[in-house]
């Protein structure tokens, strides 16, 4: 862990805590392409079909042949800083607070020039650099260009930070920390510098294993949160909500039934109970409070995590409730990313495939480790995207619905 | 009749509600709080579950209806203080009768004794109350009568803390409960009408294991009787003489229902609470 970033001082309680910023987000329809790959940390561009130029900024034709084919294809992000500059003034209230930035222009190795959000570790031009699509506070995507090796953590470099979510000197709320992935997660922010976490359980008669352990770490306070309980979830959130700085919701209901597997609505409903109602009430509860101090200091609030399933995005038969929950969690994770974009919060959405849990038992490997799930929670907190597909089903899966949803239908259906 | 020729049953009432106005009769609630702090049942997570005490507000003097407050509830018909029907259970599925709406109505009051068992409980959380055991407390406070409650004291509704209330270690639960030799005596040789305790079941906590399993559920409900649980304030109760009013919701085909039993008890001479 780098040690450029010092713990900052605790808040003067006399000043007013600051209102959120956001930098200027009005995007053309054609510049929202950059979105898609920047949402899983892709830098990707319009190459022409035609003749197989590379474009920057989007356009909606071929600047080079007029040609209308253009595809949107992930770039190598190696290029040469062609120059630089350091912004000291700005009508944007976001780049204001923020002064100076610096700003530079790439020339990438797919022969396109592009202007990026310069890394303070970057050499003098001209020096070779990786140019990333990152997303910024308002949710858009962003170009940043690093020094080529060394350390290039965005969570490290103190202007680039602002692009991240990273959990160190955070205080993180984990709703349910007794499961095997919950229970991961708390090790992994404790691990990435986190200054507390609320390990939140349910039910204190059951006790599974790994539970005790994680009670006893520095740095952990168990919370009573129930999810199901609407009382349960105000109560917290009444008591700490205004300190929470990154929400990780891993409470998942998850039995493994098809429609015809289990009689009755009951299963379904707790599916939908935890999943689906339970993030609203999260988001109802923690939301608002979370709002208001999008912009409290160097560790202000910060990020929403969510862990869904890659069965939110077609459904699993074999598994088809626990799908249909999961789809209408990830719905209602897309509303809670619209209004917590605001106060430029992020809302990351997690799609392990099969995580290798008692309820999966019977699906053969790859499954995902807990660890593993817990690693992309946090490698997407302290980088900057908002959709992770851990894994190799995920991404499998993944691609397959971009090609062709209707064939990702007809395959999970066999 | 002739209207100035009361009938028997009036002066009896009369005197009934004198003597609750009086305080020569105490009602003793036994009712644990409903709500969604109050541990629910546990049973093995890939089979079918109750579902806990949910209470979600439909309004309260807000935009969501003005210048009302009320909730809608959801809960699983064995949740929290509540009564066992015997169509609850397997062995009493074809009785007549045997479900909350159609059970006799004058089976919901009736006299009860008090089984002080706490001491043993205290002991053993796994502690078994056995024919002996009943035989032993007859022998101090006289025959079980027919048709009458037998409620099992424990103190274990003094257990506020939820986990050592469910009692789970990892080969399951660990409170008290009847062996089946008492549930077959009680039933055989006293005719109980039910069977109440403390704890979260009528059954002990290991009960999954006994010949038959769950031998409480399996007897009293093949016989047409009844269960009480998650009962509290037992040890308010005299040993004999109490009276329970234990009436479920009239649910239609309900195998059992959360409801409010009261205890009607003689006060002891002096007026003081009993210790």
């Amino acid at each position: 862990m780098s040690e450029t970033i010092k713990r900052p001082k605790r808040k003067n309680p006399i000043l007013k805590t600051r209102a959120p910023t956001l930098p200027p987000d009005r995007r053309s329809r054609i510049a929202l392409g950059l979105v898609r790959g920047a949402a899983l940390g892709n830098l990707e561009l319009q190459c022409c079909a035609a003749c197989g130029a590379v474009q920057y900024p989007p356009r909606e034709a071929c600047v080079r042949c007029l040609s209308a084919e253009l595809e949107w294809t992930v770039m190598s992000g190696r290029g040469e800083l062609v120059s630089e500059t350091t912004l000291h003034h700005s009508q944007e209230l976001f780049f204001r607070e923020r002064m100076p930035w610096r700003l530079g222009l790439v020339r990438l190795a797919e022969g396109v020039s592009l202007v990026v959000h310069l890394d303070a570790r970057c050499g003098p031009a001209p020096s070779p650099v990786i140019v990333e699509a990152v997303l910024d506070r308002a949710g858009q995507a962003a170009l940043v260009a690093k020094p080529d090796g060394g350390n290039t953590a965005l969570a490290d470099e103190p202007k680039l930070r602002n692009f991240t979510s990273d959990p160190r000197f955070r205080k993180v709320l984990v709703t349910d920390a007794k499961s095997p992935v919950g229970q991961a997660v708390v090790r992994a922010v404790l691990e990435a510098g986190a200054d507390l976490v609320w390990a939140g359980h349910c039910e204190p008669w059951k006790n599974p294993p790994g539970w005790p352990a994680i009670a006893e770490l520095p740095k952990v306070t168990l919370v009573p949160l129930d999810v199901t309980d609407t009382k349960s979830v105000n109560e917290l959130a009444a008591e700490l909500g205004f300190k929470v700085d990154i929400v990780i919701n891993t409470a998942e209901h998850h039995r493994t039934f098809g429609i015809f597997g289990r009689a009755g609505v009951e299963t379904a409903r707790a599916e939908m109970e935890t999943n689906c109602f339970g993030l609203l009430r999260l988001a109802q509860a923690f939301g608002p409070v979370m709002q208001a101090r999008g912009a409290d200091g160097e560790t202000s609030a910060v990020a929403w995590v969510n862990l869904l399933s890659i069965y939110a995005l077609s459904n699993f038969p074999q598994h088809a409730t626990y799908s249909a929950s999961m789809a209408a969690a990830l719905s209602v994770a897309q509303a809670l990313r619209a209004e917590m974009r605001v106060a430029g919060i992020r809302v990351v959405n997690i799609f392990p495939g099969p995580i290798d849990d008692e309820w999966n038992q019977l699906l053969l490997p790859p499954k995902l480790a807990p660890s593993a799930v817990a690693r992309a929670i946090v490698g997407a907190l302290k980088g900057s995207v908002e959709d992770v597909y851990p894994g190799d089903i995920a991404q499998d899966w993944l691609a397959r619905f971009r090609d062709n949803p209707k064939a990702l239908e007809r395959e999970l259906g066999r | 009749m002739k209207p100035h020729d009361p009938a028997p049953g009036m002066e009896i009432l009369r005197g009934f509600t004198t003597a609750l106005a009086t305080g020569a009769i105490r009602i003793v609630d036994l009712t644990q709080t409903l709500g969604p702090d109050f541990p629910s049942i546990v049973m093995p997570p890939e089979i079918g579950q109750s579902r806990a005490f949910r209470m979600e507000e439909i309004s309260r003097y807000d935009e969501r209806g003005g210048a009302w407050y009320w909730n809608n509830l959801s809960f699983g018909e064995h949740t929290g203080t509540h009564f066992d029907a015997p169509i609850h259970w397997v062995s009493g599925r074809d009785l007549p009768n045997s479900s909350t709406d159609t059970i006799p109505v004058a089976d919901f009051i009736a006299p009860a004794v008090v089984i002080d068992c706490s001491k043993e409980s205290a002991a053993d959380a796994d502690f078994l109350l056995t024919p002996d055991f009943i035989k032993a407390w007859e022998a101090v406070h006289g025959k079980i009568p027919p048709r009458c409650w037998v409620l099992m004291r424990t103190d274990w509704s003094k257990k506020t803390d939820p986990a050592a209330y469910q009692n789970f270690d990892e080969v399951g639960q660990h409170t008290p409960g009847p062996d089946p030799d008492a549930v077959r005596f009680l039933l055989g040789e006293r005719d109980v009408l039910g069977f109440g305790t403390e704890t979260i079941g009528t059954d002990a906590g290991q009960a999954a294991h006994f010949l038959p399993p769950y031998p409480c559920h399996y007897y009293m409900h093949g016989a047409g009787r009844y269960g009480l649980q998650c009962l509290t304030n037992l040890d308010l109760l005299p040993p004999t003489g109490a009276s329970l009013i234990a009436p479920p919701l009239k649910i239609q085909q309900g195998s059992g229902s959360p409801l409010r039993v009261l205890a009607l008890v003689p006060s002891n001479p002096s007026g003081a609470p009993r210790p």
